[in-house]
């Protein structure tokens, strides 16, 4: 039934730390494959390049279709779903692990099993992927290959006797890894002539085509013309075109199942068409959803304004956009008495959020101002009810809170055993609960702990990076609420609260945090022509202040044989300067002040 | 009618570690085709006369005699009334001041910054007090009596003492004309480059304000009128050539770089000095040249116009732009006030005491 097409088909991931070699690999394994079936080569591949080079679209670079051919001359069709590696982004690994029967994990042989690389091979076998180990890496001089096969059978409990040794970089054992993937990775097996089951596994969305769907085909087959139901949204459209990636996209009559491709269909409304959903046949729809994958849970919400108030629709627009392929990004509109409207953000984390910070910036072009991330907070009140807060603006004043709960997360961290007296001592700074260590193998040790999200989202990482010399690896899940002591500190300058800067946090460390952020702030915010008092506060108490001095001298060099224009030319610069400024009553305030203040350390 | 014209010479001995002016150590070989490229664009000048010349570079008294000569024959036609050359010590002698005076220069400006030895090393400037000293004295013994003297503080490792102590030499010499500026470490420069290194001490600003406040009160008790920010003249030695600029005048100049502002343009020379000869010999010296619209015009008659003392006359700005000056910038001159930065009476408006030492800040209100 699954058919002979079927059983040249692969598809597959790959899971990798940052830096073990998966784009590299990646790279090796489209040199060394087509883009295209033989038969396919006749029709007019580079036509259909040449119009999307003129359309000027930029292709998400995510799915890659190869085509392989062994060494009998038979040709098999590769279909390789990139997965990133970093923790806040296990829901997208998920995504990916979905569509796929295999999985090539790759191990650096200099360095091991990382945090997140276990997690995500967990999340994999959890699937039923077939994990192919690879080691790559093997042409260092301080290669362990053997240690690391180890390594991998006692921890994660796969067979890595057959493992590839690979060097990615100088192209050693590239067809070993080619070989496997035929060998080891199953061939789909979905009905061709079932009713169509398609799972979005992505989107991309440009306002000429609108969204296109990434997707993997379960069963049934999609071609021009039909008519699919997103089974989600329960919203019907007609496809216009269905095709693979070469990495571009490459128009084909259809796609059956087994197949990974791309499904248009002039679906113009963003949320029509989520990624994670089911699509089926309108007529003959399918009887049960696929089961979709672990929903993306925001765990860091902030706020985000826009810097000039007249762009709040081009961020409202460019948010929507965001969140068709990033079905993890929430938000909702809030308003700041210190940024104007804007709005609240859910992430999966801090990566997550200058991710989006970062596009939203250069491919929307707009210039953004973010608040303090905060995590979920709970808070039980006097009269009974219980509210999640985000915003630090929105906590209910002391005398009608019961009590507050935080998210607590399990942090996993990996690193070599030399700095365990480092990572133990951060962890507990943090407010961690220490709760057991192993040895993976002698010389590196895996540390869980208990650990409060808050003190993870602002500069947990680029501690622990800094404390082992970028050695450690950090993964975590959330694992519940606890009680905590819990206050609002508040920022004041020139005496009046600064909405934007207040944020919630633990009591024992709100004196610390507060003289923090406002020696930080002195430092931030230029002198101007008066002096300006930074305070930061718990209710009414002030518990720290600081004072930026009024601005003592700023005079222009000598005007010089009546070269006006350089003086002028200046004064301009000096006054786009300012346009960069958030005035706060009479205060000008530095955009990036509003990030800056966030990264000290306390 | 325009009348002042700027002279540009681009050569110096060696560059002073501050200096972004536009002038070189190393293109000595070019002085020759430089003078007679400068002779040819003043050939092109249209003006029968102008009421002030103002030599400057760079270092004017580096040119050889011949060439100094060269010049000023030309420039003397003109007949200014104030005709300004600037010079540094150790480039300058007896026969060249001869020559200056011979030929009509009326006004020397001559660099001194500082008065320690010390400091003018740390500068990078090439002469020592003593030198200084010899120019000084041969300048009177030739019969130069309108002199003004360079100074600058707020120079690394400058004291407070130190720059008393300057200024209370250089007031004993007697010159008609003194020019106190506060160091600014321009880009591109070798201080630029030592200060981003952290080699660089500067003095802090409350140091820098003392200093220019002792600077005020002390010149304005031996006979100085403050008369702009950074200068200050004896009765009647306030230097024209400069009031032109402050009020926003046109002016032309001449030479490597050089700027003009003339018949409602703003334009400058190349400052390359074989690119400018090359240009010269060709015909046109002008890189750049830009249509003053009346916004710039405005803010420009602002921001130097501020720089005076006096400040601006509110009459001369009602007669220039045929408005009032609260229709241009009502709001903005009703901040200023309101702040303490500007100074109001019934005929000028001008920086207070606080808005000089910010001046930068009170000019960016008058950019729109």
């Amino acid at each position: 039934m699954a058919g002979e097409r079927q059983k040249k088909i692969r598809n597959f991931c790959i899971i990798a730390h940052i830096d073990h070699g998966k784009s590299t690999l990646a790279d090796r394994l489209i040199e060394k494959t087509g883009a295209l079936t033989q038969r396919e080569m006749e029709s007019q591949v580079l036509d259909s390049m040449e119009l999307e080079r003129e359309r000027g679209i930029t292709i998400k670079s995510k799915p890659i279709r190869l085509v392989y051919t062994d060494d009998n001359n038979e040709e098999y069709i590769f279909n390789l779903i990139d997965t990133p590696g970093h923790v806040d982004f296990n829901y997208e690994v998920s995504r990916s692990i979905a569509a796929c029967e295999g999985a090539l994990l790759i191990v650096d042989a200099t360095q091991g099993i990382q945090a997140q690389t276990l997690a995500n091979c967990y999340l994999a076998l959890d699937h039923n992927l077939e994990i192919i180990p690879v080691i790559n890496k093997i042409d260092l001089p301080s290669a362990q290959p053997d240690e690391v096969k180890k390594e991998i059978e006692d921890v994660i409990g796969l067979d890595a006797e057959d493992a590839p040794l690979i060097s990615a970089k100088v192209g050693i054992g590239i067809d070993d890894v080619l070989k496997a993937i035929v060998e080891k990775v199953p061939s789909p097996e979905g009905d061709e002539e079932a009713p169509l089951k398609a799972l979005v596994f992505d989107s991309y969305y440009d306002s000429y085509k609108g969204v296109t769907c990434f997707v993997r085909i379960k069963d049934g087959k999609v071609h021009e013309g039909m008519h699919i139901k997103f089974m989600a949204t329960d919203k019907d459209y007609e496809v216009t075109e269905v095709g693979v990636f070469t990495p571009g996209f490459f128009k084909t009559d259809e796609l059956k199942a087994g197949d990974v491709g791309y499904i248009t269909g002039s679906i113009k409304n963003v949320r029509d068409a989520r990624v994670g959903d089911t699509i089926t046949e309108s007529d003959r729809p399918t009887k049960k959803p696929l089961p979709g994958y672990r929903p993306a849970v925001s765990m860091v919400y902030c706020g985000i304004y826009p810097a000039d108030g007249a762009k709040y629709n081009e961020l409202k627009d460019a948010l929507e956009k965001l969140q068709i392929n990033d079905a993890a990004l929430k938000f909702e509109p809030e308003t700041s008495t210190a940024l104007g409207f804007g709005f609240r953000c859910g992430f999966l984390g801090l990566l997550h959020l200058e991710v989006i910070q970062e596009r939203l910036e250069r491919e929307y072009n707009l210039d953004l101002i973010t608040t303090a991330p905060s995590v979920i907070y709970k808070i039980m009140k006097t009269n009974g009810e219980v509210i999640e807060v985000t915003n630090p603006s929105n906590m209910p004043s002391p005398s009608e809170i019961e009590y507050m709960e935080e998210p607590i997360v399990n942090a996993s961290i990996i690193c070599p055993s030399e700095f365990v007296g480092a990572v133990m001592d951060l962890c507990q700074n943090k407010r961690g609960i220490f709760k057991n260590m192993e040895y993976i193998e002698t010389t590196r040790v895996m540390l869980h702990y208990e650990m409060p999200l808050n003190e993870i989202i602002y500069d947990f990482f680029d501690a622990l990076k800094s404390r082992t010399k970028g050695y450690a690896s950090l993964d975590y899940e959330l694992c519940g609420y606890k009680k905590s002591e819990l206050v609002k500190l508040d920022i004041l300058i020139n005496s009046e609260i600064v909405d934007a800067l207040s944020m919630i946090v633990p009591s024992e460390r709100a004196y610390a945090r507060g003289r923090a952020m406002a020696e930080k702030l002195k430092e931030l915010i230029p002198r101007q022509l008066f002096e300006i008092p930074i305070q930061a506060s718990i209710g009414s108490k002030i518990i720290a202040r600081e004072t930026v001095k009024a601005l003592r001298k700023d005079v222009l060099a000598k005007c010089y044989g009546g070269d006006i224009s350089r003086k002028k030319k200046l004064l301009e610069k000096q006054k786009e300067g300012k346009k960069k400024m958030r005035q706060i009553g009479s205060v000008e305030i530095p955009q990036e002040a509003f990030m800056e203040v966030l990264k000290v350390e306390s | 009618m325009i009348n002042s014209l700027y002279v540009h010479i681009p050569f110096c001995i060696k560059k002073c570690l501050y200096c972004d002016f536009n002038s070189y150590s190393n293109m000595w070989s070019y002085e020759d085709k430089y003078i007679d490229a400068l002779l040819k664009e003043a050939d092109k000048i249209e003006e029968k006369s102008f009421n002030t010349i103002f030599v400057g570079g760079g270092t004017p008294t580096t040119l050889s005699l011949y060439n100094l000569e060269r010049l000023l024959k030309k420039l003397s036609k003109y007949s200014p009334k104030e005709f300004t050359f600037e010079g540094n010590p150790g480039t300058i002698d007896i026969e060249k001041l001869k020559l200056l005076k011979y030929y009509g220069v009326n006004r020397l400006s001559i660099g001194l910054q500082a008065w320690q030895n010390n400091l003018l090393k740390s500068l990078g400037r090439i002469h020592d007090l003593d030198s200084f000293l010899k120019t000084y004295n041969e300048a009177i013994k030739v019969g130069f009596d309108n002199i003004n003297i360079d100074l600058m503080f707020a120079i690394p490792d400058q004291s407070m003492d130190d720059w008393v102590c300057t200024l209370k030499n250089v007031v004993k010499l007697n010159p008609q004309h003194l020019s106190c500026y506060s160091l600014i470490i321009e880009e591109g420069t070798p201080f630029f480059k030592l200060y981003n290194e952290n080699k660089l001490k500067l003095v802090d600003e409350d140091t820098d304000r003392e200093m220019y406040y002792f600077t005020k009160d002390y010149l304005s008790k031996n006979g100085f009128k403050q008369y702009e920010i950074s200068n200050f003249a004896k009765h009647n030695k306030e230097c024209k050539h400069n009031i032109t600029y402050w009020m926003d005048e046109e002016y032309i100049g001449i030479g490597a770089g050089a700027h003009s502002y003339s018949k409602g343009y703003r334009y400058n020379n190349y400052p390359n000095v074989p690119e400018y000869i090359d240009a010269t010999q060709k015909g046109n010296a002008i890189q750049n040249k830009v249509k003053v619209t009346v916004k710039d015009e405005l803010e420009e008659f602002m921001f130097m116009g501020l720089r005076m003392t006096d400040g601006i006359l509110k009459k001369r700005f009602k007669d220039r732009f045929k408005k009032d000056i609260y229709d241009a910038y009502g709001s903005e001159l009703c901040e200023l006030k309101k702040l303490g930065l500007l100074i109001e009476d019934n005929n000028y408006i001008k920086l207070s005491n606080y808005g000089v030492d910010v001046s930068n800040k009170v000019f960016e209100y008058f950019i729109k």
